[in-house]
């Protein structure tokens, strides 16, 4: 009979019309009173106590909440977490940059024993503007200094600021994100609930400290 | 008495809905007929290939993500192989089997698109794409918890994959298989049937058995003029030839037997994907000796695999150093975009961008 496919294509289209939704209401949400208090892990009444306007808005279900899309720990994002006492100052993520980007200025640093295992950095510049986010930098790292971050909500004004530079850097928050680096993974690490401050728990590689590097370098020579 | 008309040269592109990114026809139109079609390519010509020349050869697998952006992991399975073949690299086992499962899920995302935008070329406005699209997008979000991203993947490197799944991607995974059959049910019952898609997709754009092996056509669009090739059983690579799975064949070759066929091989890709959850075993991803700059010998090589478009391969001249001396990409897109005008001879305009979203073509991949 004709019309017996559309009559079956449009039951299809009926049962996702009352199914489950699928859609991240990225970035505000209305929600009603439930999901409010739920949100702000209070009982409705304190709600109402501390946020009256919210709780208003939520009585006829126009309460705004955040919501995020899931996001996974290895998600590539932006504002690399770079741990400075952890890098060397050796330039290999300028080196496999497939783009060229990474712009890294060193001397030779003050405390250094012999020349070629100590820089200070003057200059590390990314270049956020034309980075792809293949991560290759951050698998050529030798010491886990640099890491990709999680970010994703980077919008900038002005050109001249999609060049990160080294105070960037250095203050940005460390959330850094699980690609290439499986020491962080095997905890429970979400990087969009917390930070790393300790920059001893990124690294698979220890950076060597002062003493072992003159054992190294001068004492056995 | 018949109106006699004038023949009218349109173009239709670079920038058009319906063009599947920036493609140009130059179409000559006698009323509502189609009189000749003119494709006109390179709006998104980004020189890859030389590109390739001066990268080193893990930097070169982030240029082909970009190629075909639809299906980035079969492009790096493709690339990875011949780097591999080039150098003389066994890859280890575990990582075999993860990147067979990245491509075969990225061929069921892959074709999801290409049906959902055949059905949206048809004029079915955004529903049935979108039920399509969400399909993929659970298959993205496997890939994030793989790699990190979405579409430009960059997973594989020569040897294996980069880094092992994460614990959370089994449970995903074999949540994805369990729901996927009914979800390509739902397609069905909503698609296969109704009247309206057939109106407009059988007998239009219908392509011979031998015009298809005249200019080398493959893939689905091959396959559903009845020709039996599929390279993962014909010249199997990776661990093909311990899977089995059946080829679907058309009999026809119009546009509803390509838009069946990829339906099928939605299908025939969970079993493969089942198979490969079976056989995978604990061990590295990667040799530990494949060092980063792969250095292989002068020679060349070309190792073709079967991509959701179609036959793929990248052909790699080495002179010894540590990138390649020439990369020539051999693009499924391009090669079966050679017959749109036989195949849109003689049906009418809407039929037009009907038969060009069934070729599934990928700008990005047809320009590199």
């Amino acid at each position: 009979m004709f019309g017996l496919g559309l009559i079956k294509g449009l039951f299809v289209t009926f049962k996702n019309l009352i199914g489950p939704t699928f859609t991240v209401q990225y970035p505000n949400k209305k929600v009603g009173l439930i999901k409010a208090s739920k949100y702000y892990n209070k009982n409705p009444f304190s709600l109402f106590k501390s946020r009256p306007l919210e709780g208003f808005k939520a009585i006829v279900g126009q309460a705004v909440i955040k919501e995020f899309p899931d996001q996974f720990p290895r998600f590539r994002g932006q504002e690399f977490n770079w741990f400075e006492d952890r890098c060397t100052g050796c330039a290999s993520c300028a080196k496999y940059c497939p783009l060229g980007i990474i712009e890294i200025e060193t001397h030779p640093g003050e405390n250094n024993i012999q020349e070629g295992t100590s820089y200070d950095i003057d200059v590390f510049d990314i270049d956020i503007g034309r980075c792809m986010f293949c991560g290759i930098c951050v698998e050529a790292c030798p010491f886990d200094a640099l890491h990709m971050g999680s970010g994703f909500e980077r919008a900038i004004e002005k050109r001249e600021d999609l060049v990160i530079s080294i105070d960037e850097l250095r203050s940005a928050e460390k959330r850094p994100s699980t690609w290439f680096r499986p020491q962080i993974e095997n905890s429970s690490y979400k990087p969009r609930n917390e930070e790393i401050e300790d920059s001893h728990d990124v690294g698979r590689h220890e950076k060597p400290s002062k003493e072992e590097l003159t054992e190294r370098w001068v004492n056995e020579r | 008495m018949s109106l006699r008309t004038e023949p009218v040269t349109m173009n239709v592109g670079p920038i058009h809905p319906s063009t599947h990114g920036v493609f140009r026809m130059r179409v000559t139109f006698d009323g509502e007929e189609i009189v000749d079609v003119e494709p006109v390519i390179g709006y998104l010509h980004r020189g890859s290939e030389k590109l390739a020349e001066e990268r080193t050869y893990t930097q070169v697998v982030t240029l082909t993500d970009r190629m075909d952006y639809v299906a980035s992991m079969t492009n790096n399975q493709s690339y990875i192989l011949s780097v591999e073949k080039l150098a003389g690299i066994t890859p280890s086992p575990r990582g075999v089997w993860l990147r067979m499962i990245a491509a075969e899920l990225q061929r069921i995302a892959s074709h999801a698109v290409a049906n959902g935008f055949l059905i949206n070329d048809l004029g079915a406005w955004h529903t049935p794409l979108l039920y399509m699209l969400r399909e993929r997008e659970k298959i993205l979000e496997m890939f994030e918890m793989l790699c990190g991203a979405r579409i430009t993947n960059s997973y594989l490197r020569p040897g294996g994959v980069f880094m092992d799944a994460p614990d959370q991607f089994w449970p995903a995974l074999n949540r994805f298989l369990d729901e996927m059959p009914n979800r390509i049910d739902d397609i069905e019952r909503l698609l296969t049937t109704n009247e309206i898609v057939l109106i407009r997709t059988q007998n239009v754009g219908v392509l011979k058995k031998e015009e298809c092996l005249n200019a080398s056509i493959t893939g689905p669009v091959l396959r559903a003029s009845g020709v039996d090739w599929d390279l993962r059983e014909k010249n199997p690579y990776d661990y093909y030839d311990q899977i089995e799975f059946s080829r679907p064949l058309g009999e026809i070759g119009d546009n509803h037997d390509r838009f069946l066929i990829r339906i099928f091989e939605m299908r025939e890709s969970l079993k493969i994907l089942r198979q490969c959850i079976e056989n995978i075993e604990p061990g590295p991803v990667r040799p530990k000796e494949v060092p980063f700059l792969v250095r292989p010998p002068k020679g060349d090589s070309y190792v073709p695999i079967e991509s959701p478009k179609g036959e793929l391969g990248f052909y790699l001249v080495s002179d010894g150093g540590i990138s390649p001396f020439r990369c020539h990409v051999r693009a499924p897109s391009l090669i079966n975009l050679t017959l749109l005008k036989e195949m849109v001879l003689g049906d009418k305009i809407a039929d037009l961008f009907v038969t060009f979203g069934s070729i599934d073509v990928n700008m990005g991949e047809v320009d590199r």
